[in-house]
């Protein structure tokens, strides 16, 4: 029941911002609301979390499409619960950084989030195979029309290109989807595929067919050029939701459905998702370090960073998904954090060049001191948020090949590289021109959000066990499910 | 009088009203002034209600189970039932939507309306059809109906040459279904589509016979593929959608997709399932090539009409992909999975269809057409609801869920999927990527464009109301398609 308010009260109050229409004050208190009552629900998706129960909790189950024995069923388990937290904490976060910022059609913009929000939460609870596919699917609608109506000069190519580059990754997983279920005999529950026998050539088959729409998700090189431009395109809010969240689906989808289901071929296979995310790692990292707009470098960092999540999956101990995992939930953090910095900097001076910046600490210094913290987080210092996943990683890689985790600790060069490079370029030095100078610091909307993504990414880095704590009984789980062969 | 006589032909209500209506009409239109033809057009309203009425207390009467009549020339069975109710949904909105587009060109005349409701019973004899004859009989009262209303504008140039087009070619498709029935007539010795059924299981096993039977198929399937409008027989689609007035081709879209998928089910499942091997054969071919020239052309259309046209050659082909997805290896077990695959699939094409030409009338007034792309530009700016209905059909046209054409098309790719066309399946979602590209750029024009003209959008308030209705009753099936699913299902089992 809480699973379903958690997708219901977000879309519901969408619904209502719409038919408030022109009254702008009334919509951004509503939109307000609705994202924190869709917070409040959600939080005691963890305090009521049994931590020694490695499976479903909270689960609800109601018969929706009979015909093709299709279940609305929700539930969570140590894994998903997370990014229904994140989801819905970030929501509220895009609702108060749009505040002042959207002038033009704002009922829209906040349904558009509110929605999209709600069907998220779907994603992430969804149990059944094709109730996951229609929020998947659906979220592509609001998005699309996000980057489309409020996004920067090019965002007409943007829009198209993200809503095709991730239909035809989804459609191609609707085929592996009838696939399972004609060979489960006519179920779409993800759990009963969990148990299903597959020979090997049809595990690869279906591994492809699924990797195809969580490859582009996450995104994995060489399927990612169409998030740098989203990225650079989507206003600062779509941005946030993109990074924080969106992509947060392709590496959930294959925790959920990849590993688990298809785990021969998962293992047959891993040679080649580690050279992918090794690339994404290595070679991203460097195409990041000579990027000369803001969103564009955070965008290709996100790319390598999410690199770091795929190779944690497909090394295949508790280390590797359990780093990945505590990546994708730092990287929600401080993706967001950096994308609402640039956004700070871009309502103020419209553009997102980096050599229009400079000494923008001589007039913003809280606003540097905040930059300062979240770049550190991106690249990986110790005592934030981007440490521990990292390390973690780096630690199961390691199990595996000392090769391989040289290779992946390159990443801690090059993310402290080009965080740093840019950070110095854009804070710090002498104020670059009149416009630097007569920069306002922030303002306490401004404030707030950063403040909170502050103590996130701080919280998480000193004390991540509370997070590890719930994730662990369901990794366990999920190893046992990739150590079996379905021969 | 002879009552049980009368009562035994209660199943051919419905089409006795609809004849005797349209009769009505026919004289009533006369007395009706040409500023007063909102009277006419109610009256075929009240007569597509009784029609309706009619068909549900046939329906309710039988309890789903098959009625013959007229010596077995006639058939009632709830597949039949269901199409005749969505084709007088279709007449009905055709009807509200239209009036004030025709009304502003001079147009709305009783021969309209008339010729709609007399082809509206040529549909209906086609999908009760038990014997070639009478559906082919259903066939022609259609078909000659629609060339006449393509004309209806006489004046236009682009009419009458689409009309012309439309009669030559649908005269010679007409001749080819007419040939093949011969044909298969000449192997089996019956007319009588359950006749026809017994004697081909029987005369097929001897290939000197089998060789006429699969003759007279090829030109049996040839006649349908051109009513459906597939590939390679969909040369006139094109032409008569974008030549033809925008309700006559509103019209077209809806009520004869669902009279010729009767045909097809009437001639293929009924009439010669033994030789489900052969034309599932031929169909996978139609399916694949209409779904990708459809989607394919459909691109390169800056016509609104047109575009629609492909699409609607594209949907054509996936709809096939439930057609021919019913016999596996021997063995007919999926087979109302894969029939009432595509029963939904067609069913849905036509609210869709329907709304969608709808739309285009609705953003028409005096002097101006709404049909290329650059006329729904900004749409967003001007009406953000009406933009939002045009979104949900160009996303349910595309297939994307939470809208019902999402539904279709699973239905119809699972059936597809557990037929074991595996390969086409992939072509069929590949190909419906392409087809995302096209209707997601009418969605684009909408709501990232501004507009290019700011002229105030009217319409009456039935033609408001209906709009919305259709274009919700998308959503609405989307989010719960189990009704509309089992009803398709209880349909295609009772075949």
């Amino acid at each position: 029941m809480l699973l379903s308010l958690a997708i219901w009260i977000p879309i519901a109050a969408g619904l209502l911002v719409l038919a408030c229409g022109d009254a702008r004050k009334a919509v951004r208190w509503i939109a307000l609301a609705g994202a924190l009552l869709g917070f409040l629900v959600t939080i005691p998706l963890y305090t009521q979390f049994q931590l020694g129960n490695p499976g479903i909790q909270f689960e609800q189950l109601v018969p929706w499409i009979e015909r093709f024995n299709i279940n609305y069923h929700l539930g969570v388990d140590g894994i998903s619960v997370l990014f229904v937290l994140l989801n819905s904490f970030i929501t509220i976060l895009v609702v108060i950084a749009g505040w002042s910022v959207i002038e033009t059609r704002v009922a829209q913009y906040y349904a558009a989030f509110l929605v999209l929000s709600g069907l998220l939460n779907g994603v992430f609870a969804a149990l059944d195979a094709m109730l996951f596919y229609v929020f998947f699917e659906a979220t592509l609608i609001p998005m699309f029309l996000i980057i489309g109506i409020w996004g920067g000069p090019n965002r007409v190519y943007a829009a198209v290109k993200f809503f095709l580059y991730t239909l035809f990754g989804s459609l191609l997983m609707l085929v592996a989807m009838l696939y399972l279920y004609d060979k489960s005999g006519g179920s779409f529950a993800i759990f009963d595929w969990h148990k299903l026998p597959l020979a090997l050539g049809v595990q690869v088959w279906l591994f492809f067919g699924f990797l195809f729409a969580f490859a582009v998700k996450v995104p994995m090189w060489p399927v990612h050029t169409w998030l740098p431009d989203a990225h650079t395109e989507a206003p600062t809010g779509g941005s946030v939701v993109l990074a924080a969240i969106l992509l947060k689906l392709g590496a959930y989808g294959l925790v959920r459905f990849s590993l688990p289901i298809l785990p021969d071929a998962a293992r047959h296979l891993a040679w080649l998702m580690i050279a992918l995310s090794l690339v994404a790692i290595a070679y991203i990292g460097l195409v990041t370090l000579v990027q000369t707009d803001m969103k564009k470098l955070i965008a290709y960092s996100s790319v390598s960073h999410m690199g770091f999540v795929t190779l944690g999956f497909f090394i295949f101990n508790s280390y590797g998904i359990e780093g990945g995992l505590a990546q994708m939930i730092s990287h929600g953090f401080v993706s967001a954090a950096m994308f609402l910095c640039v956004g700070v900097m871009y309502d103020r001076m419209h553009s997102r060049a980096i050599s229009d910046y400079g000494g923008v600490v001589n007039s913003m210094p809280k606003f540097a001191a905040f930059m300062m913290l979240f770049a550190m987080a991106n690249a990986g210092l110790p005592g934030t948020s981007g440490f521990v996943g990292e390390f973690l990683v780096i630690m199961g890689a390691m199990k595996t090949s000392f090769w391989l985790a040289l290779i992946a600790a390159s990443t801690l060069v090059l993310g402290a590289a080009y965080t740093l490079w840019m950070v110095k370029r854009v804070i710090f030095g002498p104020v670059a021109n009149k416009n630097v100078a007569a920069l306002k610091d922030l303002n306490s909307r401004e404030f707030l959000v950063l403040g909170l993504l502050a103590a996130a990414v701080l919280g998480m880095g000193v004390m991540p066990q509370p997070l590890t704590e719930v994730m662990h009984g369901a990794v366990n789980e999920l190893l046992r499910h990739v150590a079996q062969s379905k021969l | 009088m002879n009552w049980t006589l009368l009562v035994d032909h209660l199943p051919v209500l419905p089409e006795a009203i609809l004849l005797v209506g349209a009769c009505v009409l026919l004289i009533a239109d006369l007395l009706v002034q040409d500023g007063r033809r909102r009277v006419s057009t109610w009256i075929a309203q009240a007569v597509l209600a009784l029609c309706a009425a009619a068909t549900l207390f046939v329906l309710w009467g039988s309890g789903g189970g098959k009625l013959y009549l007229f010596n077995g020339l006639f058939v009632a069975d709830a597949m039949a039932h269901l199409l005749k109710l969505a084709c007088y949904a279709a007449v009905s909105a055709t009807l509200v939507y239209s009036r004030q587009y025709l009304f502003a060109r001079g147009l709305l005349r009783g021969e309209f309306i008339t010729l709609m409701l007399f082809s509206l019973l040529g549909m209906m004899v086609m999908v009760s059809a038990n014997s070639f004859l009478t559906l082919y009989l259903g066939l022609e009262l259609m078909s000659l109906c629609l060339y006449a209303l393509v004309a209806l504008d006489r004046d236009s140039p682009l009419a009458t040459e689409a009309a012309m087009k439309y009669f030559v070619l649908g005269a010679l498709s007409s001749g080819l279904l007419l040939y093949g029935m011969s044909m298969i007539y000449g192997g089996t010795g019956s007319l009588m589509i359950t006749d026809v059924a017994k004697q081909v299981a029987r005369v097929y096993a001897s290939p000197a016979d089998r060789s006429i039977l699969v003759f007279g198929l090829v030109f049996v399937l040839a006649g349908i593929a051109f009513k459906l409008g597939v590939v390679p027989f969909h040369m006139w689609l094109p032409d008569v959608y974008q030549g033809a007035p925008t309700p006559v081709t509103l019209f077209i879209a809806a009520g004869p997709k669902l009279a010729a998928f009767g045909m097809a089910v009437r001639l293929l499942v009924n009439a010669l399932p033994t030789m489900a091997e052969d034309w599932q054969r031929m169909l996978v071919l139609l399916a694949l090539l209409s779904m990708a020239l459809g989607n394919i052309t459909a691109i390169a259309q800056s016509n609104l009409k047109r575009m629609l046209a492909y699409s609607a050659i594209a949907h054509m082909g996936f709809m096939l992909l439930g057609l021919l997805s019913g016999w596996v290896e021997g063995n007919w077990n999926s087979r109302n999975e894969a029939y009432s695959a595509a029963l939904f699939y067609v069913l849905v094409y036509s609210i869709m269809s329907v709304g969608a030409f709808g739309m285009l009338l609705y953003l028409s007034r005096a002097g101006v057409e709404c049909e290329n792309l650059e006329d729904v530009k900004g749409l967003n700016r001007r009406s953000p609801w009406y933009a939002f209905m045009l979104l949900l059909f160009m996303f349910s046209l595309a297939g994307v869920p939470p809208t019902a054409g999402f539904y279709a098309k699973f239905a119809v790719i699972s059936a597809a999927v557990s037929a074991g066309y595996i390969w086409l399946a992939v072509a069929a979602v590949v190909l419906s990527l392409v087809g995302a590209y096209y209707y997601l750029r009418v969605v684009k024009l909408m709501y990232f464009d501004e507009p290019a003209e700011t002229g105030p959008i009217v319409g009456h308030p039935e033609m408001r109301v209906l709009l919305s209705a259709n274009g919700l009753s998308l959503l609405a099936i989307g989010i719960l398609p189990q009704p509309l699913m089992s009803l398709c299902f209880a349909a295609m089992s009772l075949l």
